[in-house]
């Protein structure tokens, strides 16, 4: 049976994202997609759905959602402070399991932290793709829902929860620590070693301009070398590229980042680390240090691994602890319940 | 640039003769491709060609630089430059009426021209598309005529309309979306130059020459609402049709 999701409140700020649109940066586009795929795959898992399939990333919290006329199975992936409230009461629920909203409860992300970015997974969500991805775009009016981010009304088509155990995950991811790993260039060359020592070894600071696009960074200048100056004919950025503006502040740029830019980029962000950057909140501080292309190679493919085994340790959560489904849908709680078990309430 | 990504750089100028090996690279590796058996390309996710460079994005999970670059440096040793036969002519209307360009004024007043020399040194003049990039369809043409050169914007706008055709250093472009910028607006381009309902989203591509057709204020509301009406195929402002790549 297909029904929906309501947004009765975008909160912060949520979007539809899903894997991006890959494959035409050549005609200016960028990919978005979702800040970090990881969550999105565990979401997608615990849910029952395609791990790349479409989910709503929300930012900071702040955002509401219901069930439009029959129950559905959600899952939130990320560090998300969850409530339940109906006739009953209010309840805090867990993230990183899935559990099953019923008409007439109300769903609210309170708050995101540590991360500030919380993916919500829907059983059976279904977005129209637009050149190949349900990504939203905002700028150029593509994919979401009429492509733009989502606003307190809008309803995401999904289908039914049907009976059956909910999953958890067996285990929460250990959060990285540590300097953002990055690699030299493509414009290392316009900056000399000492703007490159202090690059890799001062704090920065997340700015309040921070959003899908990139991070604006606070923190010593770095210095184009003069015969260079702080402009270069414009060539591709992508996610992760650092640029270093005219006011020697960096930019990383993030999932909808733009295709080219004329400003010299110092280094790139490792793949595996470019969700940390963007799960900062501003006033937060970060730092970077320096590994080589085949080093970030070899780390894009023990994250790969680690994030294979979170998903085959996802497990029926019938006999751990609450059975939220059951509860649920029985209605059999009130007041509020801690649904954490042991190993997820560090 | 990281761990998926590098960028082979054939130059760091603007430069037509660059951009047509930046072509011929992106076509042979596009043909490579689609050859039949072990090319050594698989695990690339795709590739941006921009003034100067082809940027290869790949996936670390199925391919390395290494191999990719085993793969890539024997084509661009042999890459001919993109044949002059597969180009593309464009005539897309302009309106350079002052309604339809904020910065028209200021910017005659810069260059020392009066407003129809300006228009018609813009208009009479055939533009490489050198790149596609910073906004979905925004193509970076090239080269203006030296009279019209000048530096951007000192306060880049926030908000410039779409279709608006701007002019800064030596480039000239038309922004497909709203969006900020820093270039000076001279006119209006009745044409989306993006559509993602088209099996080629962007009007445009690398390589092709477009030139202006000025027409004024009524002529350019007449095409706007033709072309959103759907009476007027945008693919009709294409003269000449070059070979397929």
């Amino acid at each position: 049976m297909s029904t929906g999701l309501k947004v009765v409140s975008q909160g912060a700020y949520a979007s539809i994202q899903d894997m991006g649109r890959i494959g035409f940066r050549r005609f200016g586009v960028p990919w978005s997609g979702v800040l970090d795929r990881r969550l999105m795959r565990i979401a997608n898992h615990l849910v029952g759905n395609e791990e790349t399939a479409p989910v709503i990333e929300c930012f900071d919290g702040g955002q509401q959602f219901a069930a439009a006329n029959a129950s559905l199975r959600l899952a939130i992936a990320g560090n998300a402070v969850i409530e339940v409230e109906d006739d009953a009461g209010r309840r805090q629920i867990a993230s990183w399991r899935s559990f099953i909203l019923v008409p007439g409860q109300s769903l609210r992300i309170a708050r995101i932290s540590p991360g500030r970015i919380g993916v919500l997974a829907v059983s059976g969500i279904t977005v129209p793709a637009v050149m190949a991805s349900a990504s939203t775009y905002a700028r150029a009016a593509l994919g979401g829902l009429h492509g733009r981010a989502l606003q307190a009304g809008d309803e995401v088509g999904a289908s039914a929860a049907t009976a059956g155990a909910g999953r958890m995950l067996a285990q929460t991811p250990v959060p990285a620590v540590g300097a953002i790993r990055v690699v030299a260039g493509p414009q290392r060359d316009h900056f000399d070693s000492s703007a490159w020592s202090t690059f890799t070894s001062s704090d920065y600071k997340i700015s309040a301009t921070a959003d899908r696009m990139g991070v604006r960074l606070d923190g010593p200048p770095l210095g184009h070398l003069a015969r260079y100056g702080h402009e270069i004919v414009s060539d591709a950025t992508m996610p992760g590229s650092i640029q270093i503006p005219g006011n020697g502040l960096p930019v990383v740029l993030l999932a909808d980042a733009q295709t080219a830019g004329g400003y010299p980029k110092i280094a790139t962000v490792i793949s595996a680390d470019l969700a940390r950057v963007a799960a900062s909140p501003p006033g937060s501080t970060i730092r970077f240090t320096a590994v080589g292309a085949h080093e970030g190679e070899r780390i894009a493919r023990d994250e790969e691994r680690l994030t294979r085994a979170l998903l085959e340790a996802i497990r029926t959560a019938r006999g751990e602890g609450f059975d939220l489904d059951a509860l649920y849908s029985g209605n059999l709680i009130d007041g509020v319940v801690n649904a954490l078990s042991p190993e997820q309430s560090r | 640039m990281g761990d998926s990504a590098f960028t082979i750089e054939f130059g760091n100028t603007v430069d037509p003769a660059l951009q047509a090996r930046v072509e011929g690279l992106d076509r042979a590796i596009a043909s490579a491709r689609t050859m039949e058996g072990l090319n050594g390309l698989n695990g690339l996710v795709e590739t941006v060609p921009t003034f100067r460079s082809l940027t290869l994005i790949y996936d670390p999970l199925e391919t390395d630089r290494d191999r990719l670059l085993d793969a890539v440096l024997p084509l661009a040793g042999k890459a001919d430059p993109v044949p002059p036969s597969a180009v593309r002519h464009w005539l897309l209307p302009a309106c350079y009426d002052e309604g339809a360009a904020p910065d028209l004024v200021a910017t005659t007043r810069t260059l020392k021209l009066d407003a129809g020399e300006l228009a018609s040194m813009h208009a009479n003049t055939e533009y490489l598309v050198y790149m596609l990039g910073f906004l979905p369809g925004f193509a970076f043409m090239g080269d203006l005529p030296e009279a019209l050169r000048l530096p951007r914007r000192s306060e880049p706008r926030t908000r410039v309309p779409a279709g608006s055709i701007a002019i800064a250093a030596g480039l000239t472009a038309v922004y497909p979306w709203e969006s900020p910028g820093g270039w000076h607006l001279i006119g209006q381009c009745p044409v989306p130059l993006f559509d993602p309902m088209r099996s080629t989203p962007a009007l445009l591509r690398a390589g092709d020459q477009v030139r202006f057709d000025p027409v004024g204020t009524a002529e350019h509301a007449r095409l706007k609402a033709a072309i959103a009406a759907g009476e007027i195929d945008p693919e009709s402002f294409c003269e000449t049709r070059g070979a397929p790549p």
